[in-house]
């Protein structure tokens, strides 16, 4: 009954708030965003970012990844960071850890707190495993989504983690006071060793009866392959396909074309060419980007599927094969 | 050779078409966090006063019987009016332009803005965006030229029907939402139009004369009224605006063929030429959605409407430099002169061309 009437409710108040939406109003008194309540310095170029999420904001799952968006110059960008905190936090803050490389996570590490971020909800499902036997492999700031598993609690662990130098290593201190629980077992990897089945085998004997789960950087998770881990990228690896032939692109609304090579993905041609698309992601995840393909075929660079016109197509992930032409 | 009514050459157009480029990267480059701000702010405000509008409209209703209600009551629909002005006007037409596209916000872009007036954004973003900025003032090609029942020109043919356009053209003030609604309706698809119409004019007309005064219980009828009111406040004021864009004297129309074989410097000189600006204060250019800058806004469209103000004068000053004429004049002089000519051109004139 209570649900039929809250329904009966939000639909009245959309009815009202018309061409708007309730939400719009409510922005007046608490903004829709994420406040950044504390910055705080990891590493050298770690930082960790402490938010507060604002309304219909959903509890992630321990390892989940959200949409982040800064305005940066007036120009709103995202990209995609996991969540670092437990959900099991009490104060319902949650944490996200961003290296400072690229424009979007300096950005990150230069924001002050008080200020707002757009959030996206959480998402993927690098999540904690029914399997109580885990063995992490992380490389740098690929330890964040596992972070985020140790501090919500985990029964028989081994962690595996490459870093660059000692320094480097981020939430040292916390994954030295977790090692004092005999459910924890940290090997932490700083003098350039690679993984390889030697080393594996070697650090970790009991490995094959263990899940494995993997964060890293792509070199990293080409290493791990041999162990079939689960794994997160921070990045949607891209494959342009050799016979990958470009052609014209046409923005039919924006009466606007470009060139295409082919493996350029179509966001970045819009982009080039003054099409000004909305975007979030820029990996494929989010569909803030779809857009009408009207003529043409395209691909789809993370898997090289074909998609013949009619379709409604992530311009993120998808580069010209041939002339095409798209509703944007 | 081109055919418009200025002493330039060919040549000279284009060296005037590349200073208005340039002018208009030079501002585009400084486009920034200020701008973004500018617009949230303009956002938050309008939301603001829709609201808070609404609200005084019900706090009025139990001070009926006393004379308190009528000025409470009055001050929330002057509230909820301005805000549906600065809605359609700085907010509404601007992003639907895509002069915030630039920010790559979903939030504050033309392809998910949707505003509130009877009219579709969809349908908005041909018969404006498209039709009347790339054809402005060709007679023929612009359906905003007289809106298909006005003879605004002794270049237009005069018809019998003409004779009643003082009365139409006040009904059209009082009503002016629905004929931007119809604006698109240039016989394509006019069964599409007319649904997508229908959807958008229901969801507005319940919101305004059924779901809001229906709150109110007993008290409907003030509630309606005062939104009614509120909405012909916007009528009104959207009319006189737009109708000062290209009617006052001294705005040029142009024949199918004087655009042939146009280029993009006598493409500019025609906006130029067909279109009029208002002057005033800040807070005038602000509920005109800067509209005011009408000129401007022809030059470069989806340029930030906040940015009109500072480019202005650097036209009006290229323009001096060229000979070129520019149209600017007091709100009172620009739209009685837009009135004259409505009045005046509902009789037959001898100047008139053949159809």
């Amino acid at each position: 009954m209570k649900s039929v009437a809250s329904n009966l409710l939000g639909r009245f108040a959309s009815l009202i708030a018309t061409p708007l939406t309730p939400a719009h109003y409510l922005g007046l008194f608490q903004p829709a965003g994420a406040r950044i309540e504390a910055v705080t310095r990891e590493t050298q170029d770690v930082t960790t970012l402490t938010l507060r999420p604002g309304r219909g904001w959903q509890r992630h799952q321990a390892g989940q990844h959200v949409r982040v968006a800064i305005a940066i110059d007036g120009r709103l960008a995202a990209r995609t960071y996991s969540i670092s905190s437990s959900p099991d936090r009490a104060d319902g803050l949650i944490t996200i850890t961003v290296k400072a490389q690229g424009r979007v996570s300096n950005a990150l590490c230069a924001a002050q707190p008080g200020s707002y971020l757009t959030l996206g909800l959480p998402e993927g499902d690098f999540v904690m495993p029914a399997n109580e036997r885990v063995l992490f492999i992380t490389g740098g700031s690929g330890i964040t989504p596992v972070m985020s598993m140790l501090r919500t609690g985990m029964r028989d662990v081994v962690h595996l983690h490459f870093a660059r130098s000692a320094d480097d290593v981020i939430f040292a201190s916390e994954l030295f006071d977790l090692a004092a629980q005999p459910t924890y077992r940290s090997i932490i990897v700083t003098d350039r060793r690679r993984l390889t089945p030697a080393l594996l085998a070697e650090l970790v004997p009991d490995w094959k009866t263990r899940e494995p789960m993997a964060c890293g950087p792509a070199s990293l998770l080409e290493a791990v392959a041999f162990t079939n881990a689960r794994v997160e990228r921070f990045a949607a690896t891209l494959v342009a396909p050799s016979d990958a032939s470009g052609g014209q692109v046409r923005f039919g609304t924006s009466r606007v074309s470009a060139i295409s090579d082919g493996r350029t993905p179509l966001l970045r041609i819009a982009e080039t060419a003054g099409v000004n698309a909305p975007h979030g992601c820029r990996m494929g995840i989010c569909h803030t980007c779809d857009a009408t393909l009207t003529k043409g075929c395209v691909r789809d660079l993370r898997t090289g599927d074909r998609i013949d016109a009619g379709a409604r197509i992530q311009i993120c992930v998808c580069a010209a094969a041939g002339d095409v032409e798209l509703a944007l | 050779m081109h055919s418009l009514p200025v002493s330039l050459t060919d040549e000279q157009i284009e060296d005037f078409g590349r200073e208005l480029d340039t002018i208009q990267r030079d501002v585009k480059a400084t486009l920034g966090a200020a701008d973004r701000a500018y617009i949230q702010r303009v956002i938050a405000v309008q939301r603001g006063m829709a609201l808070g509008g609404r609200v005084l409209i019900y706090a009025s209703l139990p001070l009926i019987p006393t004379p308190f209600f009528l000025g409470v009551i009055g001050l929330g629909t002057v509230s909820l009016g301005l805000s549906k002005i600065l809605e359609n006007m700085e907010i509404g037409h601007n992003v639907i332009h895509g002069q915030w596209d630039w920010m790559q916000d979903p939030e504050i872009h033309s392809s998910t803005w949707e505003w509130d007036i009877v009219c579709p954004a969809e349908q908005w973003k041909h018969s404006h965006n498209v039709v009347h900025h790339t054809w402005t003032n060709v007679i023929g090609k612009d359906r905003d030229v007289g809106y298909q029942i006005l003879r605004i020109s002794d270049k237009q043919p005069w018809r019998p029907f003409h004779l009643a356009q003082p009365v139409y053209n006040a009904a059209l003030a009082m009503m002016f939402q629905w004929g931007v609604g119809m604006h698109d309706l240039d016989g394509q698809d006019t069964f599409t139009k007319l649904r997508g119409i229908g959807r958008k004019a229901g969801k507005q007309l319940a919101k305004d004369y059924v779901l809001w005064p229906l709150l109110a219980g007993p008290f409907a009828l003030p509630v309606l009224l005062a939104n009614l009111v509120a909405n012909s406040m916007r009528n009104l004021w959207t009319y006189a605006i737009i109708f000062c864009g290209h009617f006052p004297d001294g705005a040029q129309l142009f024949t199918e063929e004087q655009i042939e074989g146009e280029t993009r410097g006598r493409w500019y000189l025609r906006q130029i030429l067909g279109s009029c600006n208002i002057t005033g204060g800040p807070l005038f250019h602000l509920l005109s959605g800067n509209l005011s800058f009408q000129v401007e806004h022809h030059l470069f469209p989806d340029l930030p409407s906040n940015r009109y103000a500072e480019v202005a004068p650097k036209v009006e000053a290229l323009c001096a430099r060229f000979g070129i004429p520019y149209n600017k004049g007091s709100f009172r002089k620009q739209l009685g002169s837009t009135l004259r000519t409505i009045f005046r051109l509902a009789l037959p004139t001898r100047t008139a061309l053949a159809a």
